[in-house]
């Protein structure tokens, strides 16, 4: 079974993307800011990440750059947040990313991405 | 499941849908009746099915029919949808073909027809996938032709308009960047993807649209909606269309088997059917 990790500060987006990533047979664990994301990646054994932008602590970019940084061989790493510029996405892929997903979201966008990164 | 009694007006609504499209509601979707005329009803400020139903009679310019038809319709689409499909396209079936109309000394260009396109994300898919790879095919051009029997889906499809929602669907977010541009909240697909695919209106049940022979033809998940004696005429009609030497896709569950000897099933490709020359 694959795992996801879903870092988000909303606890209803949180919420809603298990509801989903669980109906596709993958397990998730959650987290609430970058920081906290980090934290879970030192010690789990994630195949994909779900990251929001803009949080508390620490955002979903910092994160990333960190855990590029940090992590030879690190999990797929898929945006979803409401920063839906052309910027914003092309900053993200720069910065690493493996997919973008504009919120708000459904169960077809989030398979789709996760079909087209491999991990289903 | 809550049973769904036929009552006239339904019955009525549905027998439009047939005549119009040869599609069949079957039991296990009559209940879209109600919910997918919704709209219809609210903007014609009609209360019930009964209403709507006269109205239809009562109006002698159809349109009102052809709005009905037009909510009727399943317009469910996503870009690459069923992305092995496209990995195929691009990987066998397209260099398949160029290969054959080199032997037969053909122009360097291959014509598809994506025989009910709805709001055209699989044609795009194609126009996407073949820009994508122009460096493999320098010297070829691609001609599409999409059709559906829905007027609202082919307005949308001319447009290349993409609600953001379905934009994303499917489509890797690199292709999203290369090929659409946002427009508002919604996307518009490139001048170059959209220029290679002519959207018509059409009925599969008697086709006016195709001209000459396509050496690829998809038609996915539109049989499914069919009779057995309207299916074996439209493999009559897709063979009529369909070049020597080309090729049909079906979608999952869909099959030729049984319905005609025009296509025999690819042994090497789930759900290609290869077109078989008359003897």
């Amino acid at each position: 079974m694959k795992n996801c990790l879903v870092v988000d500060d909303s606890k209803v987006i949180r919420k809603v993307a298990r509801h989903i990533l669980e109906s596709l047979d993958i397990t998730v664990s959650e987290a609430c800011d970058g920081r906290e994301a980090l934290s879970q990646c030192q010690s789990g054994n994630h195949d994909v990440v779900l990251l929001d932008w803009n949080m508390p602590v620490m955002s979903g970019m910092e994160f990333l750059q960190q855990l590029t940084a940090t992590h030879s061989s690190r999990p797929k790493v898929i945006f979803c947040t409401t920063e839906n510029g052309l910027g914003h996405i092309k900053a993200a892929l720069d910065a690493g990313a493996d997919e973008y997903v504009m919120k708000p979201f459904d169960r077809d966008t989030l398979e789709s991405k996760l079909q087209i990164v491999g991990v289903l | 499941m809550k049973e769904i009694i036929l009552t006239p007006a339904m019955r009525m609504l549905t027998e439009l849908l047939e005549q119009r499209t040869g599609q069949i509601l079957s039991e296990n979707r009559l209940w879209r009746i109600e919910t997918s005329l919704g709209p219809v009803l609210r903007a014609h400020g009609l209360k019930t099915l009964d209403a709507l139903a006269d109205a239809i009679r009562a109006d002698a310019s159809g349109a009102m029919g052809t709005q009905a038809v037009d909510a009727l319709l399943n317009n469910e689409t996503s870009f690459f949808r069923d992305a092995h499909i496209f990995a195929l396209i691009g990987d066998q079936l397209i260099p398949a073909a160029m290969r054959h109309a080199e032997a037969l000394g053909r122009e360097k260009q291959l014509r598809i027809w994506c025989a009910g396109c709805s709001t055209g994300q699989e044609a795009f898919s194609i126009g996407m996938l073949f820009q994508n790879n122009r460096a493999r095919w320098p010297d070829w051009r691609i001609e599409i032709l999409a059709t559906d029997i829905s007027h609202t889906a082919i307005a949308r499809a001319r447009s290349g308009v993409i609600p953001q929602m379905e934009a994303q669907r499917g489509l890797p977010v690199s292709d999203m960047l290369r090929w659409m541009e946002p427009e508002g909240d919604d996307w518009r697909i490139s001048p170059a993807v959209r220029g290679m695919i002519d959207f018509r209106i059409d009925n599969l049940v008697a086709p006016q649209a195709p001209t000459g022979t396509y050496d690829l033809i998809l038609c996915r998940n539109v049989l499914l909606y069919f009779t057995a004696e309207r299916k074996r005429a439209l493999f009559s009609a897709l063979a009529r269309y369909c070049a020597s030497g080309g090729a049909l896709l079906l979608g999952a569950g869909e099959t030729t088997i049984g319905l005609t000897t025009d296509f025999t099933a690819s042994p090497e490709h789930r759900g290609v059917y290869r077109r078989v020359d008359p003897a």
